[in-house]
């Protein structure tokens, strides 16, 4: 169960319309390594991982959640009353004629989001290991949508989201080391 | 070497489990974990047995068998 705040965990400042930039974004929000890929993986994996570290997977799956609802804000600001041609020339005109001016769960090439994108392998140390690599995917993405911007709003909000992808690689390593710390004795005879 | 390449735990069991409880998990702790670089002139197999354990070094291998049954 969860508690929700009617507020975005970090600002997004929108400024003008841009298309485009909402397009780039979509690759955090509906792509393969993206916040809902991460938030979904999390949420599904801490099930079936050794108790003392359940709580790192549950409290970061909770924390994607939070992103994604800020990327959410970023796509419908920038999109919103963008007419069908500024959507078009964004790229966004196959978009456009399936979904109006509705936000989907896509990446920056309009691919729709597949659960293909991660995996639950039942093994802690595969699965914790996917999630470090996951958390450094996301990093370097946002590095690539930083860099590919000219809106200063924009980007305040995404250098805090790509801070938070160090935190969460720390945690899941940290995770890594606890589950170190529980290795079995060799039983002596 | 007192250590297994394995960890395990006793998950939390509520006494309205429908199936039979598995009181202790048991996980692999491979040993490339324990190595973040691997130390120079390490113990060596044969080459016979080198080929069936698929390394050349005994500290690499961790095994696994049917009969551990890991869940």
């Amino acid at each position: 169960m969860w508690v929700y705040e009617k507020k975005l965990l970090y600002p997004v400042e929108v400024k003008e319309c841009n298309p485009k930039l909402a397009r780039y974004i979509a690759e955090q929000y509906g792509g393969a390594d993206g916040e809902l890929a991460a938030a979904l993986r999390y949420m599904n994996q801490r099930y079936t991982v050794p108790d003392k570290v359940i709580g790192v997977l549950n409290d970061i799956a909770t924390e994607e959640f939070s992103h994604l609802e800020m990327l959410a804000t970023m796509i419908y600001k920038l999109t919103k009353d963008a007419t069908p041609e500024q959507l078009e020339e964004a790229g966004l005109g196959a978009h456009y004629v399936n979904h109006g001016h509705a936000l989907f769960y896509e990446n920056a090439a309009g691919v729709p989001f597949t659960t293909t994108y991660f995996q639950a392998k039942g093994d802690p140390i595969a699965d914790l290991y996917e999630d470090i690599a996951a958390e450094e995917k996301a990093r370097a993405t946002y590095q690539w949508i930083i860099d590919i911007s000219d809106d200063a709003w924009i980007n305040d909000s995404l250098k805090f989201l790509r801070e938070r992808e160090n935190v969460h690689s720390l945690r899941f390593r940290e995770a890594v080391e606890v589950l170190k710390e529980e290795r079995d004795r060799k039983k002596i005879f | 070497m007192d250590y297994t390449f394995r960890g395990s735990y006793e998950p939390y069991i509520s006494p309205w489990d429908p199936c039979p409880p598995i009181k202790v998990k048991t996980f692999s702790l491979p040993p490339q974990l324990f190595m973040n670089f691997q130390p120079t002139s390490l113990p060596q197999f044969s080459p016979a047995e080198a080929l069936q354990h698929g390394t050349l070094w005994p500290a690499l291998v961790d095994g696994y068998s049917k009969r551990e049954g890991i869940s």
